[in-house]
């Protein structure tokens, strides 16, 4: 069954010195993942209780505004409510009042801290307390912090379910959460996958409909999809349920590894699970092999980002065979990580935190062939002759599990395959201007 | 609090990140979280500039707030001075630091630092990004700018160029062009390109042409008044304006110079008979306030359409807007409540829009055909052609420009002849835009193509008799809304309860210009 995949390390990475780094970051704000968040929850509002900064992240970071209404919208804070002129709360409760007076069909609202809201210490859990109150039955009205000054990009996410894991209802059932927003057809071939193994009580969190939610209890046992589920993964603890270690589902080898402890927790038999893997795991593996060819012994540079970054270097180092150079993660949880840490061969400096101009001038001095950065940082690096792929497409893109494993190898390989493929674009010396 | 979705403007700080990167040696300190840095993708990725703005946030984090935020803006400011070295640095804060009231202007003034440090009050929970590209323009000149002797030659300064702009890489080119052959030199074009020592500069030209006026106009006030420059008050957007525009720089120069116009090629093909079923094409006009009041001029006498309503988002300049609005017999539409101007369109059922991405998205959802004429940008806006908005290249495009949302003349008529005709009918839309043909769908319950407009308002419930609305779908769409409009409008001005055919034609009749 292993005979394609490499022992692992002698020396995994879970024991190497971290360079933590403090100074300018160049990252989003948790804000960022009411993007694809509110296309998950379909019948969820996040509203942003902030400043026009927030409205115009969300709108630049979304990229192409999708103007079928979409199910967010930034309260944006005024001279008056700053001044005390206005009762930010009264304020509040007026816009949510217009909001699902025009929006019936909203059974579920966020109202989401912002970086001004937080500074003025805005109460948000009063407000979705009260409101709560107002709307109940019908809407459930929940808070959290997508703030600048708490989160960095994805952790928004984390933030989200960790404020619904406390209002899940209780259960004694025994089941499997699958925990972490994916695209509904990546979600399907995980559910899929778990039925061939005759595991089939299985919840997802967050539910795609509110009346969809899990119940959670001491015989609730969850695995995590996204590794910057930190605190998620503490507020389930803390209900009782217990979290199945594995590496992430990312590649054919983080998939089976995900899996297979799953299967362990379930007691399925190894012939059982030889049978239901077997033909997507050859499926993968072919379709990573195509891309590799193009990844085979090039080396890869992680900028912070999305923190997705430890298990895509392991999955690109041991399934691709880069070689990392750096693998920035703006925060690392150590023990969530610990698998796939366990699997990335020791060597790459680990870094954590951010100074970008010190980390650019590493990356510039290391010359790596593909540098994974966000998006003010891409062109940049392109123009001084370094490919990149930008990081933000690896959470807007179905990537996790067997069926997507080539895609996700192809987003590496695209950058380096388009520039083989350009040519006589360089200018001539003899023809530049003097 | 006001609840918003989409923006027309971004916040003050962004506006003075425009400036800053449209400059070459100079540096921005921001005082602001990490959150924040989104805005350097909107130079790398919409305008795809190719370095990074050149802005150091400071981006301090919740546990920063407890200790010294100060102290943090202090060491951001001198790593970007040594890292960067700049010839000028600017400071300000976004809107959270604006909360924690750490003054990085008088901060940056005790550092010492070798280099003009300008600091910048950017309110920004009560202004927006054009008032933030126009205050810090006018800071940096005000800081920068003293009277000097003039150039020997008549030369003159292009000012209100930003990154981020509307097509301001190439009405800049075009400018220059246009000035060449006039024999004026241009002295400084700023901020775009311009460095602090070129700012230092800015007295020597005679007179400013003020491009932008959102983002340049208090400079080039204050430069009038400081440095007894006038500058320019037409925008040469259009035929019109352009030769006026002409005019007023001969006339500030004191020469005499005849233009060449074998470039300008609009006032032909807007003439030649092709252009014909442009006439009175119902259009709706929204964006910045210049690009508006310029192309109000353009639509109506250099295309021959009908401005049917207008307006701008930008509220500093609600009163020309205003005024100009009057003078069409229209009432301006002054909001930044994208919500009110999809209202607005709706409403009026106009034939196309010209406005910006957002009205493009509306046009989208009702079906009416949009040009983009002004910023919010895009990355469409940064076309790799040469592609002005001033000047005489400037009027070839926007002739372009309107007339390609549109169906063509030809086809409109054909559309109309056989507008039954399964294949060649109107929800296949017009034959140089992309898109796979749709077959027509034949059942008559079915919706129509475009979504049909609000229903008219009446007191009572009026309803389309079967072979009414049959023949309603035959119109072709881009007159269909209206048309329904125009009908249940008729009908409920009659206390008609039911729309036969004749009560189409009548009605058709009726509103027949």
């Amino acid at each position: 069954m292993t005979n394609h995949t490499p022992l692992p390390p002698a020396r995994g990475c879970r024991d190497v010195p971290i360079l933590k780094e403090r100074g300018q970051r160049e990252v989003f704000c948790g804000l960022t993942g009411i993007i694809w968040l509110h296309r998950k929850m379909q019948d969820a509002f996040f509203l942003v209780v902030g400043s026009r900064t927030c409205a115009h992240l969300l709108q630049s970071a979304a990229g192409v505004m999708i103007f079928a209404e979409p199910r967010f919208g930034t309260a944006i804070l005024e001279e008056k409510d700053l001044a005390g002129m206005a009762d930010a709360h009264e304020e509040l409760d007026r816009e949510v009042a217009h909001l699902l007076s025009r929006r019936p069909d909203i059974r579920q609202l966020f109202l989401v801290g912002s970086c001004p809201s937080e500074v003025i210490k805005l109460d948000l859990a009063r407000a979705a307390e009260r409101l709560s109150k107002v709307y109940a039955p019908h809407v459930r009205v929940l808070n959290y912090s997508g703030s600048g000054i708490e989160t960095t990009f994805t952790q928004g996410e984390d933030a989200c379910l960790a404020a619904m894991v406390p209002e899940l209802p209780a259960t004694e059932a025994r089941e499997l959460l699958l925990v972490g927003a994916l695209p509904d057809v990546v979600e399907d071939q995980a559910l899929s996958l778990l039925a061939g193994l005759g595991v089939d009580r299985v919840r997802c969190l967050p539910a795609r409909r509110a009346e969809d939610a899990p119940a959670v209890g001491p015989n609730t046992v969850f695995a995590l999809t996204q590794p910057f589920l930190g605190d998620t993964h503490a507020a389930l603890e803390h209900r009782g349920a217990r979290y199945i270690d594995a590496p992430f589902p990312f590649g054919e080898e983080g998939t089976t590894a995900w899996l297979g402890a799953i299967a362990q927790e379930f007691g399925v038999r190894p012939e059982r699970f030889e049978s239901v893997t077997a033909a997507p795991r050859a499926r993968a593996r072919k379709a990573i092999a195509a891309q590799a060819a193009d990844l085979n012994g090039k080396r890869v540079f992680f900028f912070p980002d999305s923190q997705l970054e430890v298990p895509l270097a392991r999955f690109l180092t041991r399934e691709c065979g880069m070689e990392a150079v750096e693998v920035g993660t703006p925060y690392l949880h150590r023990g969530i990580c610990a698998p796939d840490l366990d699997l990335l061969t020791e060597g790459p400096v680990i870094s954590e935190g951010q100074d970008v101009d010190l980390q650019l001038d590493r990356c510039r001095a290391a010359r790596p062939d593909l540098t994974v950065c966000g998006l003010g940082l891409a062109n940049p690096l392109e123009a001084e002759g370094l490919r990149t792929k930008w990081a933000i497409e690896l959470v807007f893109t179905p990537v996790h599990f067997y069926e997507q494993a080539g895609d996700l190898a192809g987003l590496f390989s695209r950058p380096l395959r388009r520039r083989a493929k350009l040519s006589g674009l360089e200018q001539l010396p003899e023809r530049a201007a003097p | 609090m006001k609840l918003s979705v989409w923006t027309y403007e971004g916040p003050p700080h962004v506006g003075a990140m425009r400036v800053a990167t449209g400059m070459t040696g100079l540096h921005y300190v921001l005082h602001a979280p990490q959150g924040d840095t989104y805005a350097d993708l909107l130079f790398t990725m919409i305008e795809r500039r190719d370095q990074r703005p050149p802005v150091t946030y400071t981006t301090f984090q919740a546990r920063d707030l407890g200790a010294d935020t100060a102290d943090l803006f202090k060491r951001a400011c001198h790593d970007a001075y040594e890292r960067f070295k700049p010839q000028a640095i600017i400071v300000g804060a976004s809107c959270t630091a604006e909360l924690i009231q750490d003054d990085p202007g008088g901060l940056a003034e005790t550092m010492g630092l070798p280099v003009p440090v300008i600091p910048l009050e950017l309110p920004s929970y009560q202004r927006k990004e054009n008032f933030g590209a126009d205050e810090t323009f006018f800071q940096i000149v005000r800081h920068l700018a003293r009277p000097m002797e003039r150039t020997r030659e008549v030369s003159v300064n292009l000012l209100g160029s930003t990154a981020l702009g509307f097509r301001h890489r190439d009405d800049v080119a075009e400018i220059r062009a246009i000035l060449a052959v006039l024999g004026i030199a241009v002295n400084v074009v700023a901020p775009m390109t311009a460095s602090p020592a070129d700012i230092a500069r800015l007295g020597a030209a005679h007179f400013n042409v003020l491009m932008y006026p959102e983002t340049a106009e208090t400079a080039a006030r204050w430069c009038e008044k400081s440095l007894g420059q006038p500058y320019t008050k037409t925008v040469p957007i259009g035929v019109g304006a352009t030769r006026d525009f002409i005019d007023e720089v001969l006339d500030l120069a004191g020469i005499d110079a005849l233009i060449d116009e074998s470039r300008l090629r609009l006032p032909w093909w807007s003439q030649s008979v092709d252009s014909t079923y442009l006439t009175g094409k119902r259009v709706f006009l929204f964006g910045d306030a210049t690009h508006v009041a310029a192309m109000a001029r353009v639509a109506e006498g250099e295309m021959g359409f009908d401005v049917v309503g207008l307006g701008c988002y930008n509220r500093e300049f609600a009163r020309p807007i205003r005024a100009l609005a009057r003078e069409m017999g229209l009432t301006a539409l002054i909001t930044d409540d994208y919500l009110e101007v999809e209202a607005a369109i709706a409403e009026l059922q106009p034939e196309m829009i010209l406005g910006t991405q957002m009205e493009r998205h509306i046009g989208k959802r009702l079906g009416i055909p949009c040009a983009v004429i002004s910023a919010p940008v895009h990355v469409q806006d940064f076309p790799a052609r040469f592609s002005p908005v001033m000047g005489f290249e400037g009027a070839n495009v926007l002739f372009d420009t309107l007339v390609h949302p549109l169906v063509m003349g030809l086809e409109e008529h054909l559309l109309t002849m056989f507008r039954e005709d399964f294949e060649f009918h109107d929800g296949a839309g017009a034959s140089h835009h992309g898109g796979k043909a749709a077959q027509r769908d034949e059942g008559v319950a079915t919706s129509a193509i475009a979504p049909d407009p609000a229903p008219v308002e009446s007191s009572f419930e009026i309803v389309w008799l079967a072979d009414a609305e049959q023949e309603l779908r035959k119109i072709p769409f881009f007159v269909r809304g209206k048309a329904k409009r125009n009908t249940e409008r008729f009908a409920a001005e009659r206390g008609v309860a039911e729309i036969s055919i004749d009560t189409l034609y009548e009605a058709k009749a009726h509103y027949a210009r």
